[in-house]
């Protein structure tokens, strides 16, 4: 079948020439080679923006440094926060649900093919339309380069007076135009969701993998608009004349601070849930054993989306709200860590009575649970409305969202890599350098950020290019330097390893790794419709069933 | 390094590494340093009502967080060592569990009960902090915050100055908390010395307001903590706590106008014939600028540049020459002046005590 079919699409027997195989990459409309161009891309400004995290390290590795100029650091900082969050999680998160929500619900494509391939092309113009302002900012008129405003673009520093040249333009309109790559493959995978499951996957037997996925999709759609809107009454203020945030001409800038973290603090558990996801898949295949309490880890994800609704304004404590609205975000803020914990708990119990194997996947989902617990536990911290008066805008909270977005996310990104690369490549990642980077990644990764919660408590704050010798900031910032090359060094290991495995790589087989849902069904890679014979599912297991015909999950369900 | 050699008047690595570990120390138990001359701005350190308040909170949250993170750190160790599988018998697959009502409600409501307890916590400090009013007597100062700089007006005692706030210590017989009123003359700023309360950010056009009630006479450091443009490193803020009878001499000299000394007066007719007093403020000497810090007591002031340099005689040249050379991005423009008026003005610049 599969050889009838590729006879039909190629032109000549042996492999096409480049041109023509690049062609083919450049009009897919395949929700698995989007899916993996999105990794790629997402990737590829990953190592962008980690060597603009080296040079921050660098330039803070001693006090009174000079190798970098102010703005030169402003602007890497702001381009590292910007690229880590747009170009790097988004991407990487919408791509990863591209290729997999399909197979996993028995599809053959996502809803709107098209519309896809026009989400991911709008996503990379963007990120090329972000970082062309570092060559075509000086050209234009006024002075400036790449956007120097911080990630959060706080007005009024923002506004024309105070941002001059096209930095900030560049900023507003790249956002704005990816933004709208992933509204459009939110859109999307809800639609697939909801209605291309293959006969018998009701929503109470779909993978969790999936369930989180649509909660995040929706949390898209309600999140990002708003910060579009911003985004273009800030261009109004900056090119049109208005005065939205304009503070001298009788704006708001705490406006500003309202639209963005309305958008922003949502967008924490957008780019965060995914990582639930893959390791609310990966931990049961390891321990051998079902996901402890299905139904709770759903309503657990739905509330989650829920509370992230309202919770923006912890980002605000320090702004002046009051003492009622103060209490009523830390509360709410205090109350996503119950959802939040249930999930722990619950994986933690999925490993409870299991047999659990070690692979590099699993490794990584472990580390994950202790790294993310505690960035919960210092989440609480500044929750708790009074010290956040301390820890914001200090070391401590980049301590803090670094151990959910590194000790959180990218753990758990590495375990979904090493997980699902067999099933795009059909070739096994090397289990041995997997170890290799994943306890180098461990150490380097604690410590940059455990002595960051440190240097934050002792008074150093975010944003600085330097600092004065005199604070008992040295030590803390140093040992945060060295940690940075050591994880430098285990993501060339990872580097290696993927280069490695495409050249001579093990074959993986369909399923490596004995595992249960779909995906692991079709062949290494999938053909491009995915599966010969749309399947039919009992239960949330469908491969469990097949291998367990004396004692299959429809039983129990 | 520094402050070794500010406190002790030594230097080693020695001594480095063990106030390090001193650090350490404190940061982990929440337990005060000491006495020692420190100028870490430790936020375990507090010596001022409102960061003692969010000292206290704060060991509570240290507490609660620290058994949760004990509680899940042991039953992970606890599964990764009891299941983890030895490669025996590989086809065999464990029980398999699908989940349980009561456990599973059992860690729903303990998280609540404890969200209960630091909520509560968190509403009773916030309100001490938060709704706490100026009373008879306490000290009055509206700060403005300029990019890169801080300036301090006091509106009941006619003094207005830059970057130092100097404050009266306040004992349990004369309680004398000072207020102050944050105003921004361009972005978003904040204002946040560690040991004597949290940051309060400083806002254009939406006044914010804050309070401290120092204890303890000393020099406590702090800067702004929003990202306020290329200088932001550079606006640091110095608290000089005194006691009440050095306050108010203080006060005393701060309202007196600029020094006229005949000695200086090619460089006094240079300030006021070129550019300078179009941003700077100089009492009694005709500069009235108010764009950058008032110079009617520059002498008196230990550091220039919000805190970048020390105020001595190569620094100003060295300012007066071109700014940007200690503080890059500043808004003041390097005026180009002959080295012959540079000196002429910080000879002039130097009797303002």
């Amino acid at each position: 079948m599969s050889e009838i079919d590729s006879a039909a699409v190629l032109p000549a027997p042996g492999p096409a020439p480049l041109g023509a195989r690049l062609h083919e990459w450049v009009v897919t409309v395949d929700h698995k080679r989007l899916g993996l161009m999105y990794v790629g891309a997402g990737l590829f400004f990953f190592f962008v923006a980690g060597i603009e995290a080296a040079l921050i390290r660098w330039q803070l590795a001693v006090p009174n440094n000079h190798l970098i100029s102010p703005d030169a650091y402003n602007r890497l900082f702001t381009m590292h926060g910007t690229t880590m969050i747009f170009l790097v999680g988004m991407p990487i998160l919408l791509g990863i649900a591209n290729y997999l929500v399909p197979l996993m619900i028995g599809a053959r494509d996502l809803a709107f093919p098209r519309l896809n391939a026009f989400g991911f092309w709008v996503f990379l113009f963007g990120g090329v339309l972000l970082y062309f302002s570092y060559v075509a900012g000086e050209g234009l008129y006024g002075a400036g380069s790449a956007p120097d405003v911080g990630w959060f673009a706080y007005a009024p520093l923002t506004g024309a007076a105070f941002s001059r040249g096209n930095g900030t333009d560049y900023w507003i309109v790249a956002l704005l135009v990816s933004g709208l790559g992933s509204i459009a493959t939110a859109v999307n995978l809800v639609t697939t969701t909801l209605t291309m499951r293959c006969e018998g996957m009701t929503l109470g037997r779909m993978p969790l993998f999936v369930w989180m996925m649509l909660v995040v999709s929706f949390l898209i759609l309600v999140a990002v608009p708003p910060l579009t809107a911003a985004q273009v009454m800030l261009l109004f203020d900056r090119r049109l004349g208005a005065h939205f945030f304009d503070a001298a001409a009788g704006g708001s800038a705490v406006l500003w601070q309202h639209l963005f973290w309305f958008f922003g603090h949502p967008e924490v558990y957008i780019l965060m849930v995914p990582g639930f996801a893959w390791a609310s898949e990966i931990i049961p295949v390891f321990s051998r054993k079902v996901i402890f309490g299905y139904p709770m880890m759903v309503a657990a994800t739905v509330s989650i989306g829920f509370i992230s609704l309202g919770v923006w304004a912890h980002h605000m404590f320090a702004v002046g709200m009051g003492t009622t609205l103060n209490s009523l975000f830390a509360a709410s803020s205090m109350l996503i860590a119950v959802p939040t914990g249930i999930k722990v708990f619950n994986w933690i119990a999925t490993m409870w009575g299991g047999r659990i194997r070690f692979a590099t996947p699993m490794l990584f989902c472990t580390a994950f649970l202790l790294q993310f617990t505690v960035a919960g536990l210092t989440g609480i911290m500044l929750a708790v409305a009074p010290f956040d008066w301390q820890l914001t805008d200090s070391y401590f909270v980049v301590a803090h969202f670094h151990y959910v977005l590194i000790g959180g996310l990218l753990f758990t990104l590495f375990a979904a890599i090493y997980y699902w690369f067999p099933k795009a490549t059909g070739k096994l990642l090397d289990e041995r350098l997997g170890r290799w980077h994943f306890w180098l990644f461990v150490i380097g990764f604690n410590l940059t950020f455990a002595p960051m919660h440190v240097s934050g408590m002792l008074g150093m704050p975010r944003r600085i290019y330097t600092y004065p010798a005199d604070r008992g900031w040295e030590p803390w910032n140093m040992a945060a330097s060295i940690g940075a090359a050591v994880q430098a060094v285990a993501i060339l290991i990872w580097v290696w390893n993927v280069i490695r495995t495409f050249r001579r790589g093990k074959p993986a087989g369909n399923d490596p790794w004995n595992a249960w849902t779909l995906e692991w069904a079709t062949t290494s890679p999938p053909p491009a419709y995915n599966f010969e014979v749309l399947p039919t599912v009992r239960s949330r297991r469908p491969l469990w069933d097949l291998k367990h015909p004396e004692d299959p999950d429809w039983k129990y369900e | 390094m520094l402050r070794d050699t500010a406190g002790r008047g030594r230097t080693s690595g020695r001594a480095r590494v063990s106030s390090a570990a001193a650090v350490l120390l404190a940061a982990v138990s929440g337990a005060a340093a000491g006495d020692a001359p420190n100028r870490t701005p430790s936020i375990f350190e507090p010596v001022s009502t409102p960061a003692t308040e969010i000292h206290h909170l704060s060991l509570l949250v240290f507490g609660i967080t620290a058994a949760i993170f004990v509680v899940v750190l042991a039953v992970l160790v606890h599964v990764i060592v009891r299941y983890r599988w030895r490669g025996d018998d590989p086809g065999r697959e464990p029980p398999q569990i699908y989940g349980s009502g009561r456990v599973e409600l059992a860690w729903t409501i303990v998280p609540i009960l404890i969200v209960i307890v630091l909520f509560l916590a968190t509403a009773r400090t916030m309100g001490t902090i938060q709704k706490n009013r100026a009373p008879e007597g306490a000290l009055r100062v509206t700060v403005v915050a300029h990019q890169w700089w801080w300036e301090f007006r006091y509106p009941d005692l006619g003094v207005v100055t830059a970057n130092e706030l100097h404050v009266p210590v306040s004992t349990k017989d004369r309680p004398r908390p000072v207020f102050l009123t944050l105003e921004s003359a361009d972005v978003i700023h904040s204002f946040w010395v560690p040991r004597l309360a949290g940051k309060t950010d400083v806002i254009p056009n939406h006044p914010n307001t804050t309070w401290i009630e120092p204890e303890k006479p000393g020099l406590y450091v702090g800067q702004c903590a929003e990202f306020c443009g290329t200088q932001h490193a550079g606006m640091l803020l110095n608290v000089v706590v005194e006691t009440p009878e050095t306050f108010s001499s203080w006060i005393e000299a701060q309202r007196r106008p600029a020094v006229v000394d005949p000695a200086v007066e090619t460089g006094r007719d240079l300030f006021r014939s070129t550019a300078c007093v179009n941003c700077h403020e100089i009492r009694g000497a005709g500069a009235s600028g108010d764009v950058g810090p008032d110079l009617t007591h520059l002498m008196s002031r230990a550091t220039i540049g919000s805190g970048v340099a020390p105020n001595d005689r190569a620094h100003l040249e060295s300012w007066v020459r071109d700014p940007a050379t200690i503080k890059p991005g500043v808004r003041m423009p390097a005026m180009q002046l002959p080295d012959r008026d540079v000196d002429a003005i910080v000879d002039y610049l130097e009797t303002l005590r």
